[in-house]
Formats: structure tokens, C-alpha cells, sequence
């Protein structure tokens, strides 16, 4: 046996592995998913009867021309500002967070970790409640910050709350691929680091970032995804003065019945993320 | 951090004791809310569902997650860009997109079933479970790759060339090297599954409703502290847990230390 | 069904879809019912906290059956999960607007009216009702009424009842930015509509686009749009103007601080609502659910649901059984219906409603 053929031999039975270890979720996904969402693809081609139901009979793009209009544009623009900076925000605040973690003993770490999901296990209304009161006028918030001189910060039903609601809602998933990825580094890397560079913001540049950035670009789709389509938390704590995204989709999908357009909204969304994470994990591959 | 994080929880924690049914005014102690909740049927019945559908999807949704995550970042297969970006959607699809879509295909597909095999199912504890693994093995994937992705492939090679089994290999080489991410994928997949009310209200029969889903009906008419209560009350248990895996961690722990001493010591 | 495609994959789920449209489409041939017979147990969906639990008991008891109840926090919500077919529930309590969505989906069954002789027992008001003219489907539940709830401490116990306290821009400066209005594109468009004096349902496009004016000059002095914590937000003082429901005001303001909150509908004019009893088109008990319909019907048990929730009852009967100062509380039974509306479905033109308020927020 030439060692060509060795080789692939030895490749096949890679791929039999691989496929092996994809095909229960594959199939899984496949059915309770992939088809499920075929159902939505075909109403986003469907036309929204006067009484509010969906005719499948008339076929046509009118859904897809309706995202056209300017309502819906300044709706998605605002949406990704909104997103964009709630990602950065919780990247800042999660990565020393996730780093400290990943430098205790194994106890204390994931001590650490479940603290930081444990918050999340009580009722997510109820959380939303408790910044409402947080922010609210006079509230605690807003008593501290007048204690400490800076004076009254009545925040609630503002877009900074917005932000401050979102952060808190997705820190988590922010937290938990960077730790995951932080706590792989070889410390003897890092040493190297500073043998090397000397500063130590060269070597977090040009050794850990690059090192971590799985975790980063995990993290920040995890929170950029989900606070594009956020619509409770910014209902609740900004007041649903504007019309976001999320709150767009589901108000065409229920109030108004349009599933045509609440369809073909969700498929252009999820295909500008589709396309926006295979440019950005390209982006962030050459790091690697 | 864990200021930020806890202090709409102590607030929370603080609330489930005033005597005003209004969420941020404070009427004087009480513990009614409390007794509210013992006496509620309906709230101890979803708990009861919120519980067995978190741990039965976020066990199912981490093992099948995690295979994946190994099977996108170590293996090359076909159809796995395809899987790759089949992957992603449940994270990318708005939450009542998702629960529109799983609402017509059960119903449809029930509809199907009656029809051809005369198969009567309906909607309940089981289809909750599957739309939330749906969504669940999607984001436990994410998690695990973060920790897998750029890992150093050599040990576990060294591994499988020493022992016999790619079993063994996996179970005592590959699954300690990646349990952080499996932890925090689980971590997130619990959670996901403890909170999600918009997917879970569609998919749910009658009488077999989560917690967040009962909580979000009440909105109307007003969410009162019991649902504060029921919060503290979860948020307790889940410490007297997480204290008690960590006790038995030690004691492990310790137990290992002394064997090592013992042994050394012959 | 036309289908134009080629692709097998769409062309069968059309299928499939087509087959399930047939299934939800026309009233089943459902058995006839006796009055006072059960076929099962009974499966509710009602909107939370808004059953007396005695009544529960009591039909528990009589009949020898069980009720499981589940609650929605919206129609819209509700709809979907009951259009779809297979929900298992028997009966429903959609409010006006929605019935004659659901009649027109086929999502409700004609009630067998031989098995519900408590009909008789209705006010001519409420039954036939506007949203389904026939009263072939719906039987009323209760009703009441949109409107202002306002901090008196702002302008005092003369503060003039009409829409201009929101959207007047002087008298609305007094209650400084602190103004919720229902996140609700009907009732909210609906107020501006009755401002300007037009009827709430309203299909001429100039004067929603007046409307849609209105509320967005008001943006600038609202707090906030929700449609769910409005009575609560007024009590903890993050409101002074609230715009709601009759019920929820009442209840969570009024009662406890009848000098400093009041409730009232503007005289410009407004919304009139009903929730309705209907029986699922595939509901799996359907005599359990005439049955329940009847019985709460009953003059009596009509008055134990409004004594018990303070909202009005659309029963004739019971009004020798409801408590005195219930039926004297204006804001639970107005003393002038004659400028209250039903909001009705606009068909096509719904969409507009929504888009208006989308518009309106900039």
C-alpha cells in the first residue's frame, strides 16, 4: 500500500468520523428546524388576505419590496446602532471579568461562573421589573448618584436604559465564550509575551487577543443576534417610543397579521447576519 | 461585575416582601406572597414543567451540541458548510419568528400524522423539549467551539495512538481539555431554556405551560410579588445546589489528596 | 390552489398546508348538544385574573368536571395559536375586534343556542353585538371602556376631561413628560382620531394622516408606550397621565386613593370593549363548553364575576344580584355610552393602524 493511499484512506475514515459525530444533530436540526423554517419561506412569497389571513394562492415579492420603504429602513438602522453598541459594551466589560475567572482555582472558577449565570434563573419579567424600579425616578439608582454629587439620574424610559437593560441580559453570553477561550491560553505563552515585547498591552495585542478571538467573535454574536431582535427589554425600560427590529417583526406577525412581511422580514435579518458573521469571522481568522 | 449583575436581584429579593401588589412601591413587610405561592397549585405545576423541560433539553442539547462543536472543528465531512450555517439560524432567527414557524409545522405535522397513520398527537410537555433542544444545541455549539477552536489536536492524537479506544481517548483526553466550554454551553442552554417564554407559549398544550410563560400571561392584569417569591425561591435552591457540588467537590477533593498521601506513604 | 412551481419540496409543504386549511376551514359537523350536558373535561383559555376562582369550583362541582385554565396576555397571542388548530381548547375569550378576526378564519364554531338558554338573560346592548351581527358565535363576558387615568395633584379636581390632556400641547406641558399611552396602534390612533373629532374607525387615509401628525408631535412629552403597566406606573408616581383600561385603572389606582386618581373616558369620546365567550372550531369538549357558557350565563353567577372583577357585566339578569355601589361606580358603568365606540376590523386597511403608530414614533 503506497502511503497516498494510506492517507486517504486514513481521511475517509476522518470524514465517516466526522460525520458520524454531525449526522444526530444534523438530522435533528434538519427536521425540527430546517423544516419548520421552509414553512415561513413559503409565506414570505404569500400575499396577506384584507381579513388578515394568508393566501398561498398568489405568489409574488411584494413582502420583500415592502422592506424598501424608508419606516422600515430607519428601523434597521437603529437596530444595529442599538446592537453594535450593546456588543461592544458588554466586550469590555466581560473580557477582564472572564480573565480573572480563568486565573482562580478550578473551585472558585466555576464558583464564578455559576454566579454569573444564577441571576439569570429567576424570572426574566421580573428581572425587567427590578431595573424599572432601579431606573426609575428617585429610585436607587438615582438616590446614589445624588449622594455621590453627580446629581439626579432619572434613566428610566431613555436609551441609555435601553443599553444598561441589554448589557445586563447578555453579559452572560458574553462571559461564557471568552472564558472558555481565555482559560485554554498557555500561560507560558504570555510570559514569553513579556520577555519579548516588554509592555504589557503588547503582548495582550499581539499574543492574547489573537489567542482569544474565538471567544470574542462567539461572545459578540451571541450578544449582537439576539439585541437585534430584542424586543421586551426595550419595551419595558425604554418605553417602546421607538420602533425597533424585534418589535417590528413580532408587532407584523401578531397586530397587524402580516406574516408575509413579519416572514420576509425575518429572512432578510437573518441573512444580513449570515453574511455579516461569515465576513467577520474571516476578519477575525486572519488573526488566528 | 457581580454589583452590577446582583443588584436588580437584591431589589428583586426585596420586593417579594412588600405588601403592595405593585411592583416598585413599597407597602410594608410581608410574607403573604410567600404563602401565596405554597398554596398556588398552578405556580408549583409550572415550576415543576420549567424544571423537567430545562434539564431534559439542556442534557440532549449539550451532547448533541458538543458533538457537533468536535465535528465542525476537528473533522472535514461533507455537507458541512451546509451544517455550519443550519447551525447558526436558530441563533439568528427572531424569537416569535421561531415560535410562529414551530406552531404551523407540530400542528401541521400532527395534522399529517392523522391523516396517513391515524397517529392522534398533540401539543405538550414533548414539543416544548424539541423546540427548545432546537435552539439549545445551536447555542451550546457556539460555546463549545470557542473552547475547542485552535485547541492543540496532538494530545488527543497521542492518545488515540497509546490506547485502545477512541472511546477512552475522548472520555479521558478530549472531554477534560473541552469541559469548560460543555459547562458554560450547558450553563447557557439551562438558561435559555428557564427563561424563554415567546417560543415555548406557542408550542405549549393546554395545562402544560412553563413559569415564564404563566408569568408573561399575568402581565395584563399585573404581575404581583408571588412571582418575586417564586424568583427568591429558585434563586435559593439553585445556591443550596451549587453550594452542595461544591462541598462534594472538596470532599472529593480531599478524599484524593489522602489516598495519594496514603499511598505514598507505603 | 394554484401552485406554479416546480420545486417538489414547497410544492408539498403548499400541500400540506392546503390539506390543514381544509381541516380548520368550515364548522365541523359538530354533535348536537343538550343544554346541561358535558362531554369532558373542560379547557379554557382566558386572559389571567379574570375568572372568579369560586365560580371554577362551583361548575367543578355541579357538573362533575374538570377545568384547567390557561391564560394569554394578548388576542393577538391567543389568535394564532387558536387558528393554527389542534390547541385542545374549548372555550375562548377574545375581546370584539378579535371575534370577528376569528369568525372570519373560521378559527370559532356557531354556538348551539338550544343548549345555552341562559342567551335570554343578555342586555339587547350586547348581544346581537356590531362584531358579529348575528350573534350566531360570541355571547358577551364583560366590558368597559378606554380612557385617561390622571393624578388630580396635577391640575386639580377640575381637570377637564378630554383627549387635549395628551395631545393638547399646552395642557399636555403640565404633566411633564410623565404620559403613557397604550402601546396599542388601534387605541392609541383610535384617541388621536376622537381628538380630532373623527370616529375611531376611521378608513379615510387623510385623517389618520392627521392623527398620525398629532401623535407625533406628542412623542416629544410622552414616557413611554405600554400597554400593560400603565395603572401601575401611575400608582409608583412614574406617570401623572395614563392611558388604559377601565378595569386595571379602578383596581390598581382608584379604589385604594378615590381623591387623588381618577379614571374617565374624554367627552370627545372613545373606546367601548367587550371580552366574549366563543367555542373553539376543534374544540375537543364542545357540550362541556356550551355548557360552561350557560352556566356562566346564569343571572347569578353573571353577578359573582362582577362582583369578583369589577369589570361591567353585558348581562341584563344579573343586575339585581351585583352590589349597589358597582353598578353606581361611574367608571365601572358610565352614565353616557352615546359617544363610546366598538373599534371594528378595518380588513386591508388594518395594516395601516400599525404602520401609522410606527410612523408617528419616528
Amino acid at each position: 500500500m503506497s502511503v497516498g493511499e494510506a492517507e486517504l484512506q486514513r481521511d475517509r475514515a476522518e470524514r465517516r468520523r466526522g460525520l458520524f459525530l454531525a449526522l444526530p444533530s444534523f438530522v435533528y436540526m434538519i427536521l425540527f428546524f430546517a423544516l419548520p423554517l421552509v414553512i415561513v419561506l413559503v409565506y414570505s412569497f404569500a400575499t396577506r388576505t384584507s381579513s388578515g389571513s394568508t393566501s398561498l394562492s398568489n405568489w409574488n415579492l411584494d413582502a420583500y419590496r415592502k422592506l424598501g420603504e424608508p419606516i422600515v429602513r430607519n428601523v434597521v438602522v437603529r437596530s444595529i446602532v442599538l446592537a453594535v453598541i450593546t456588543t461592544a459594551i458588554c466586550l469590555v466589560v466581560a473580557y477582564p471579568f472572564a480573565w480573572f475567572c480563568a486565573h482562580q482555582r478550578p473551585n472558585v472558577r466555576n464558583l464564578l461562573l455559576v454566579a454569573v449565570m444564577i441571576p439569570f434563573w429567576t424570572n426574566f419579567l421580573v428581572r425587567n421589573y427590578a431595573w424599572r424600579i432601579l431606573l426609575s425616578t428617585g429610585g436607587p439608582l438615582s438616590s446614589l448618584t445624588e449622594r455621590i454629587g453627580i446629581g439626579e439620574t432619572n434613566l428610566l424610559f431613555t436609551k441609555t436604559a435601553v443599553v444598561i437593560g441589554l448589557v445586563y441580559a447578555f453579559l452572560p453570553f458574553m462571559i461564557l465564550p471568552l472564558y472558555a477561550s481565555i482559560d485554554r491560553i498557555d500561560g507560558r505563552l504570555i510570559e514569553a509575551g513579556r520577555d519579548l515585547y516588554g509592555s504589557g498591552s503588547q503582548t495582550f495585542r499581539r499574543i492574547v487577543l489573537p489567542l482569544t478571538m474565538p471567544g470574542v467573535i462567539a461572545g459578540s454574536i451571541l450578544v449582537f443576534v439576539p439585541s437585534m431582535g430584542a424586543y421586551v427589554t426595550p419595551e419595558l425600560l425604554g418605553g417602546g417610543k421607538e420602533t425597533l427590529l424585534g418589535s417590528y417583526i413580532v408587532t407584523q406577525f401578531l397586530t397587524a397579521r402580516n406574516w408575509p412581511v413579519g416572514a420576509s422580514m425575518s429572512f432578510v435579518l437573518m441573512a444580513v447576519m449570515l453574511v455579516s458573521t461569515i465576513i467577520y469571522f474571516r476578519a477575525g481568522g486572519k488573526n488566528l | 461585575m457581580l454589583i452590577f449583575l446582583y443588584a436588580p436581584i437584591i431589589l428583586l429579593v426585596v420586593y417579594s416582601f412588600s405588601a403592595s401588589r405593585i411592583p416598585g412601591q413599597w407597602g410594608g413587610f410581608t410574607s403573604e406572597w410567600y404563602v401565596k405561592l405554597f398554596e398556588d397549585p398552578r405556580i408549583q405545576r409550572t415550576i415543576g414543567v420549567s424544571i423537567r423541560v430545562a434539564l431534559v433539553s439542556t442534557v440532549i442539547s449539550t451532547m448533541l451540541g458538543t458533538m457537533s462543536a468536535l465535528a465542525l472543528e476537528r473533522f472535514k465531512f461533507r455537507g458541512k458548510r451546509v451544517f455550519d450555517a443550519l447551525l447558526y439560524l436558530p441563533i439568528i432567527i427572531p424569537d416569535v419568528t421561531m415560535a410562529v414557524m414551530m406552531l404551523m409545522f407540530f400542528t401541521q405535522a400532527f395534522d399529517l400524522l392523522n391523516l396517513v397513520f391515524g397517529i392522534g398527537l398533540s401539543k405538550g410537555f414533548a414539543t416544548i423539549v424539541v423546540s427548545h433542544i432546537a435552539f439549545n444545541i445551536a447555542y451550546v455549539s457556539v460555546v463549545v467551539r470557542a473552547r475547542v477552536a485552535g485547541m492543540d489536536a496532538t494530545l488527543e492524537q497521542a492518545a488515540s495512538d497509546l490506547y485502545a479506544s477512541r472511546w477512552q481517548a475522548f472520555r479521558y483526553v478530549t472531554l477534560p481539555l473541552i469541559a469548560p466550554g460543555v459547562l458554560g454551553g450547558a450553563l447557557l442552554a439551562i438558561t435559555l431554556s428557564l427563561d424563554d417564554v415567546v417560543v415555548t407559549q406557542f408550542v405549549a398544550g393546554p395545562g402544560s405551560t412553563t413559569l415564564p410563560v404563566y408569568v408573561f400571561s399575568l402581565i395584563r392584569k399585573g404581575v404581583t410579588p408571588t412571582i418575586n417569591a417564586v424568583s427568591v425561591i429558585m434563586l435559593v435552591a439553585s445556591l443550596i445546589l451549587v453550594a452542595g457540588s461544591v462541598g462534594l467537590q472538596r470532599a472529593s477533593a480531599a478524599r484524593g489528596r489522602q489516598q495519594l498521601r496514603t499511598t505514598g506513604g507505603k | 390552489m394554484n401552485i406554479r412551481t416546480k420545486h417538489i419540496g414547497v410544492a408539498l409543504v403548499a400541500g400540506m398546508l392546503s390539506l390543514s386549511a381544509c381541516g380548520g376551514g368550515g364548522d365541523s359537523a359538530a354533535s348536537e348538544c343538550e343544554a346541561g350536558q358535558t362531554d369532558g373535561d373542560l379547557f379554557l383559555y382566558n386572559w389571567s385574573d379574570y375568572m372568579d376562582p369560586d365560580l371554577i369550583t362551583k361548575f367543578q362541582d355541579e357538573y362533575g368536571v374538570t377545568v384547567t385554565e390557561d391564560f394569554y396576555d394578548s388576542n393577538e397571542t391567543m389568535q394564532p395559536i387558536i387558528a393554527a388548530g389542534n390547541s385542545g381548547y374549548d372555550v375562548i375569550v377574545p375581546s370584539d375586534y378579535m371575534v370577528s378576526i376569528l369568525i372570519g378564519d373560521g378559527s370559532v364554531q356557531k354556538l348551539q343556542q338550544a343548549a345555552i338558554p341562559n342567551i335570554a338573560n343578555l342586555s339587547s346592548d350586547f348581544y346581537p353585538a356590531p362584531y358579529d351581527p348575528t350573534g350566531e358565535y360570541t355571547v358577551g363576558y364583560q366590558w368597559g371602556t378606554t380612557g385617561l387615568g390622571v393624578d388630580l395633584e396635577v391640575l386639580g379636581p377640575d381637570t377637564p376631561h378630554t383627549w387635549g390632556l395628551v395631545f393638547d400641547p399646552e395642557l399636555s406641558a403640565n404633566f411633564d413628560g410623565k404620559i403613557i399611552l397604550l402601546n396599542d396602534p388601534r387605541e392609541t390612533m383610535g384617541a388621536a382620531l376622537k381628538y380630532l373629532g373623527y370616529s375611531l374607525n376611521s378608513t379615510n387615509p387623510d385623517e389618520l394622516a392627521e392623527a398620525t401628525q398629532v401623535v407625533a408631535d406628542a412623542v416629544g412629552r410622552i414616557a413611554a408606550f405600554d400597554s400593560d403597566q400603565y395603572s401601575e406606573l401611575l400608582a409608583t408616581g412614574e406617570s401623572l397621565l395614563s392611558h388604559g383600561y377601565s378595569g386595571n385603572m379602578l383596581y390598581d389606582v382608584v379604589l385604594d386613593n378615590p381623591d387623588r386618581y381618577t379614571y374617565f373616558v374624554p367627552d370627545e369620546g372613545g373606546t367601548i370593549w367587550t371580552d366574549n365567550m366563543a367555542v373553539v372550531f376543534d374544540a375537543p369538549h364542545p357540550c362541556t363548553a356550551h355548557t360552561f357558557i350557560n352556566f356562566m350565563l346564569d343571572a347569578e353567577n353573571g353577578a359573582a364575576l362582577t362582583n369578583y372583577n369589577l369589570y361591567a357585566s353585558p348581562n341584563a339578569a344579573s343586575a339585581q344580584y351585583i352590589d349597589a355601589e358597582v353598578l353606581a361606580n361611574p367608571i365601572i358603568y358610565p352614565t353616557d355610552t352615546s359617544k363610546l365606540e366598538f373599534i371594528t376590523n378595518t380588513g386591508d386597511y388594518e395594516t395601516n393602524f400599525s404602520d401609522a403608530l410606527s410612523e408617528a414614533k419616528g
